[in-house]
């Protein structure tokens, strides 16, 4: 690692404070960033720890019933606390990493990074939820921006995401089996005003929308409904544990093993 | 800068830069070499802890986030009369090791598993120890005296 | 019932309590006061010629001690390679330089290119971006096929080809196996991949290296398998050092797996800069380094043909194999494809003709060596598959075809070079088929199916060559070694016991399973039984621990130096006993005269050895022997094995449902040990069958450079084993009766989940003649819908 200076705030301000330093970074759980840094791939001038701020902390239940996370809180905190108003989604935390990685990573961490692979881009697209910032509020349909890219501006903190909470969920992943990231992960939400199905690790631009899938099963909600659907293997991903075909063919198992979870 | 914080309940210090991980704490200024450093991306949890009593990997955190923390290592795991405890008894009852190299961070992650899961069936013991590579046992024994630690009857699984 | 101390007991390993408590001394965990530490520059290209390095900015950095480069090491041999094979016409085979740091070219992501010693290790890597690299890019030779042709480009400028050794074994007369194979009733061909591996055991490599000037003298602390091999090879041929000079130290060792068998440049690196620099100088391998500077295992491709006759009876077999050795020969890479590949042609089967060809190829790859069965897994592999692929095309059952062919008769002479001096390849299938419970297969085999899942039943059988090895055979083969073993009972006054062994225990339990042999033999506890290894200053010597050769040889050479020290025991014993030394009779610790009640305790008769009063005249004082033994044979370890998976015709997820294993290991010391390593090799070889795979692109690029690619068995990918090793026929030349039982589990299973996999498929109705390994997901569903 490069030397770099490290700061711990506890508050939202102080830290936007800190990160206005030239090439300050902000530190969630470090789950990805330390390997990051270890490799030499990254040299901040500080890292300003959001670990320790309150206020991004915890899970709570807005009185419009929608869910809001802590930018702060770790994947095994979602897993536990969410569990009862949002099972899908603590599935989801629940299978991140392992279980200590799920004791340091963070939800804001995770989605602000955006990797291609990860479970929780999947989770807050599909939920249509709200990525709450320092500055303002970004839509998930908005957000996402290709895989490591977000619409998050320099030294811009998520402080909270808010989840609408669907009628019925379910996130299928199918592991890569060294990293154990998704080789493919589809996360289906179904909504009073409609179903929302999206893919992560499957595809060269980061997690999707898969909209066929999407008004297939808004037109009728079983299975068979995508029998035949096939998702367009040009933009997936081939590496060593999956061909672009494969991956393709994936999304269409995961997308049916959810609707099934699902009924 | 200058952190300080329990470790195996005594209370340590020490001056180190933004960069010094948990572990080179442990290894490097306290001496504590039980804790390992078997890979550089998460994966093999060698270096499995406990912070404030979750189980992290040590390798994987910067000594500074511990500052203030409650930190628990292999070296603190035997029983006060320095006999060892249930899960390392087990551990050599039913041979869970063999080089040793992973064996600290598994019976620090057997551990943070029973505290919330006093009786783990064996596909949750194997799923929770997604995070621990060993490269010697095949994890038959380490499942094993997993089991056996938490009071569940092993006799009937095959072999020693 | 099972014993409680002794042969034969399950005796609670000693050694773990340090390792439970995090009491362990690994080589990281030695630090020597005023130490450096070097980092190494690594080539970041497979193939590139170097025109200039320019380390001037790096040596003014902060910290900086000095930087190394291939020039500071042209006054010093390079990396010996440990086997000479003489290619098929005779040749020696092609044996290019390996230096310690890349001089005129680069030859593999990975190289070391210089090496930076500074204050701290992130001071080193600070520096080693200063430093300025002028680099050719040459095309990489990656495809061995493609390496093997005339205009390839050559990894060494130096040799006519890329072609290390065109080796051959068996049949020489090629119109012979021609003719067999023209007139067999069936012929089965298959062409396959061994994959490239990487061995990983859990801890990476460390060396520490000190010189003190005031004596002159080296120590070297190392992650190693053979603290005295390193000794040797970096003492005579690398560093050019008197051996009584240095002390090479193996402390606790995390695992190995053959890898850690080999000399290595960064061992000589940290000796030699010890001394160059004034200081000792450290290296700790990151887990990112060693997928590219550890040697890799395995990367075979094949074709075999087997050759039937109308009963049935295997009469040829025929093997065409490419073999990488990567860019440089490591210290025993030549014999892996070779004597330890080609002499294991013949399997458990009685097959009259048989021919093995090896072209050993280098590339622009890690250099290959020793990994967990070593050569072995690739032959059983290839003719498990082939024997198996045959059953069906001939619609045969896979078991009784293969009883079909068991050689019955031992002694027995394969047409590949090796005796076999016992076995009982039925005994040991019929201990399977009772404890694989296969009779209540079919019922399982509904219950997946009514779950929408394939299921399927894989079989294997295998044989190793391990106690490796006789020195005068293997001489004759072009080791450079003699593979003998040594060890030293020291007999304190007290009657305690300190065994210095040469093998090295990085997980085997030596340090419980030794003290067991000494115990029985004498009748004293175990507790008062030390075994001391891993330091060239404190054990006479010992060619270390690889092979599953530690008890076999080892083991021997310290049941013959107890012997000796009972011997003179028993001298000493008659005159305190009045008595004739014939008389002298020792059991449970005492020595008696027979037919009489006059005894004394094997504590007196020690004391008296140190405190020589009352004492015989002719006889040395002092309790202490040592005993070199080398073995008459190879041991050969047989088992057989059967695994059932299921597959998700969906997604082409493999499962493991249940593995079984019986295996035939002669005698057992410590069955609990042994019940441990074949756990830990099936887990390996279930690893090798469905998840690891070590990949380049075509640029020479590792892509499975960290354990975010390379995929690592986890707890979830096993299952729980069932092992039997009640089939025992001793081993008829060791005394002990001991085989050796490390590498099994990673020979006999790859093919044993590959055959359950295609089992599953076919009797699933998808014709599917071979995956390769890994059998991944990806790669099933591909199979299935090809």
């Amino acid at each position: 690692m490069y030397s770099f200076d490290f700061e711990k705030p506890s508050t939202v301000a102080d830290a936007v404070a800190a990160l206005g330093a030239e090439d300050a970074q902000a530190l969630g759980g470090g789950q990805t960033l330390i390997p990051t840094l270890k490799q030499r791939l990254a040299a901040p001038s500080k890292l300003v720890s959001l670990s320790g701020i309150a206020e991004m902390q915890g899970v709570c239940v807005e009185d419009d019933g929608s869910l809001s996370i802590g930018g702060a809180t770790t994947h095994a905190t979602v897993a536990r606390e969410a569990a009862a108003t949002y099972p899908a989604l603590a599935a989801l935390a629940g299978q991140i990493g392992d279980p200590a990685v799920r004791n340091r990573g963070t939800i804001g961490g995770s989605v602000a990074n955006n990797d291609p692979a990860a479970c929780y881009p999947a989770g807050v697209l599909g939920s249509a939820a709200t990525i709450v910032t320092n500055t303002r509020q970004i839509a998930a349909d908005a957000f996402f921006e290709g895989m490591f890219t977000t619409a998050l501006e320099e030294g811009e903190i998520i402080t909270s995401i808010r989840f609408p909470v669907p009628q019925v969920a379910s996130y299928q992943k199918f592991l890569q089996p060294a990293s154990r990231f998704a080789l493919v992960g589809v996360y289906l939400a179904r909504f009073a005003d409609g179903v929302r199905v999206t893919v992560t690790g499957a595809s060269e631009d980061g997690v999707f929308r898969w909209s066929e899938a999407e008004e297939a099963l808004n037109k009728e909600f079983r299975p068979d409904a995508l029998m035949d659907l096939r998702i367009n293997p040009a933009n997936m991903i081939a590496d060593l544990h999956g061909s672009k075909a494969y991956r393709a063919h994936l999304v269409s198992v995961m997308t049916k093993r959810a609707v099934e979870a699902c009924m | 800068m200058k952190i300080t914080m329990t470790v195996n309940g005594k209370a340590v210090s020490g001056d180190v830069e933004g960069r010094t991980l948990l572990s080179g704490f442990l290894r490097e200024h306290l001496s504590l070499t039980g804790t390992h450093v078997g890979c550089d991306t998460a994966q093999c949890g060698a270096c499995l802890v406990h912070v404030n009593g979750e189980a992290v990997k040590s390798c994987n955190m910067l000594a500074a986030e511990a500052d203030g923390a409650d930190v628990g290592t292999i070296e603190g795991q035997a029983n006060a009369d320095g006999s060892l405890n249930a899960i390392q008894q087990a551990f050599q009852d039913h041979h869970g090791l063999q080089c040793g190299f992973c064996t600290p961070g598994m019976v620090m992650s057997a551990a943070a598993l029973l505290k919330e899961n006093p009786r783990p069936t064996e596909a949750e013991i194997r799923k929770y120890l997604e995070g621990n590579l060993c490269r010697c046992t095949g994890y038959h024994n380490i499942v094993k005296a997993i089991m056996a630690a938490s009071g569940q009857d092993v006799s009937s699984i095959a072999a020693e | 019932m099972p014993k409680d101390s002794g042969i034969g007991a399950s005796s609670k390993r000693r050694e773990d309590v340090r390792f439970l408590t995090g009491a362990g001394n690994y080589t990281d965990d030695i630090n020597v006061h005023g130490q450096a530490y070097v980092h190494f520059l690594r080539s970041d290209i497979a193939h590139g010629r170097i025109k200039s390095v320019d380390t001037s900015a790096a040596e003014a950095m902060p910290g900086v001690v000095r930087v190394f480069t291939g020039k500071d090491f042209e006054g010093v041999g390079g990396m010996p390679c440990g086997w000479e094979v003489t290619d098929k016409h005779g040749a020696p085979m092609q044996e290019p330089p390996h230096p310690i740091l890349a001089q005129g070219k680069v030859r593999h992501v990975g190289d070391p290119i210089a090496a930076i010693v500074a204050d701290s290790l992130e001071q080193a890597r600070d520096a080693a971006e200063a430093i300025d690299l002028d680099i050719e890019e040459l095309p990489a030779v990656i495809d061995m096929k493609a390496a093997a042709q005339d205009d390839a480009t050559l990894v060494h400028d130096d040799l006519k080809n890329n072609i290390c050794y065109d080796w051959q074994l068996g049949e020489t007369d090629d119109a012979k196996v021609d003719e067999v194979f023209a007139n067999a009733a069936h012929v089965t061909t298959l062409d396959l991949v061994n994959n490239r591996l990487v061995a990983n055991p859990m801890e990476p490599r460390v060396a520490v290296g000190e010189y003190k000037r005031g004596t002159d003298e080296y120590t070297l602390f190392t992650t190693s398998q053979n603290p005295h091999v390193i000794r040797l090879l970096m003492c005579a041929f690398v560093l050019g050092l008197p051996e009584h000079k240095v002390r090479v130290v193996a402390p606790d060792v995390g695992g190995g797996f053959g890898t850690k068998i080999f000399h290595y440049a960064e061992e000589a690196f940290c000796t030699f800069a010890a001394k160059a620099c004034g200081r000792p100088v450290k290296w700790t391998s990151s887990r990112s380094e060693a997928f590219m500077s550890d040697a890799h295992g395995r990367d075979h491709v094949s074709k075999i043909e087997l050759a039937l006759d109308a009963d049935n009876n295997f009469i040829g077999l025929r093997t065409n194999t490419y073999a990488n050795l990567g860019a440089y020969l490591s210290t025993f890479s030549s014999s892996v494809p070779t004597w330890l590949h080609g002499t294991l042609m013949a399997g458990n089967y009685k097959t009259p003709v048989i021919q093995v060809n090896v072209k050993a190829m280098f590339t622009n790859t890690v250099p290959v060596d020793a990994y967990r069965g070593a050569g072995r897994p690739e032959a059983t592999f290839q003719l498990e598959r082939v024997v198996d692929k045959a059953a069906r095309e001939l619609g045969l059952d896979p078991i009784a075809l293969r009883r079909q062919n068991f050689v019955t008769q031992f002694p027995y002479d394969t047409p590949v070079a090796l005796t076999y001096d016992t076995g009982d390849y039925n005994g040991t299938m019929d201990k399977l088929e009772a404890a694989a419970d296969l009779a209540g297969f079919a019922a399982r085999k509904a219950e997946s199916e009514a779950n929408g899942k394939l299921r399927g039943l894989g079989i294997n059988c295998y044989i190793e060559a391990c106690g490796i090895a006789p020195s005068n055979i293997v001489g004759m083969l072009g080791a450079r070694a003699g593979l003998y073993d040594a060890a030293t009972v020291r007999v304190n006054a007290t009657g305690s016991i300190s065994v210095m062994v040469g093998a090295h225990s990085h997980g085997q339990g030596h340090e419980t399973a030794f003290p067991q042999v000494v115990a029985d033999m004498i009748g004293i506890d175990e507790s008062m039984i030390e075994i001391v290894h891993g330091d060239t200053s404190k054990i006479p010597f010992g060619m270390g621990t690889y092979g599953s050769r530690s008890l076999a040889v080892c083991g021997s050479a310290m049941v013959k130096a107890t012997e000796k020290v009972i011997e003179k025991a028993k001298k000493i014993a008659a005159h305190l006993l009045e008595a004739s030394e014939a008389d002298i009779e020792l059991k449970d610790g005492q020595f008696s005269v027979a037919g009489t009640d006059k005894s004394v305790a094997w504590g007196d008769v020690t004391l008296t050895a140190y405190v020589p009063h009352n004492y015989p005249l002719e006889v040395e004082p002092g309790l202490e022997e040592t005993a070199f033994y080398d073995p008459a044979n190879f041991t050969f370890p047989a088992g057989a094995y059967a695994c059932e998976v299921e597959v998700d015709p969906d997604t082409g997820q493999v499962s493991i449902e249940k593995f079984t294993a019986a295996d035939d290991f002669g005698n057992i010391i410590n069955p609990m040990i042994v019940d441990g390593q074949v756990h830990g090799g099936i887990g390996q070889g279930i690893g090798q069958a469905l998840l690891e795979n070590c990949a380049y692109d075509e640029n020479g690029q590792l892509l499975s450079a960290s354990y975010m690619d390379y995929a690592m068995p986890r707890a979830d990918d096993v299952p729980f084993y069932g092992v039997d090793h009640s089939s025992q026929t001793p081993c008829t030349h060791n005394p002990l009766g001991v085989k050796g039982c490390g590498e099994a589990g990673a020979i006999g299973s790859p093919p044993a989940v590959v055959n359950a996999v295609l089992d599953a498929l076919n009797s699933g109705g998808k014709a599917v003649d071979h995956i390769d390994m890994p059998v991944s997901p990806s790669r099933v569903w591909a199979a299935m819908n090809s």
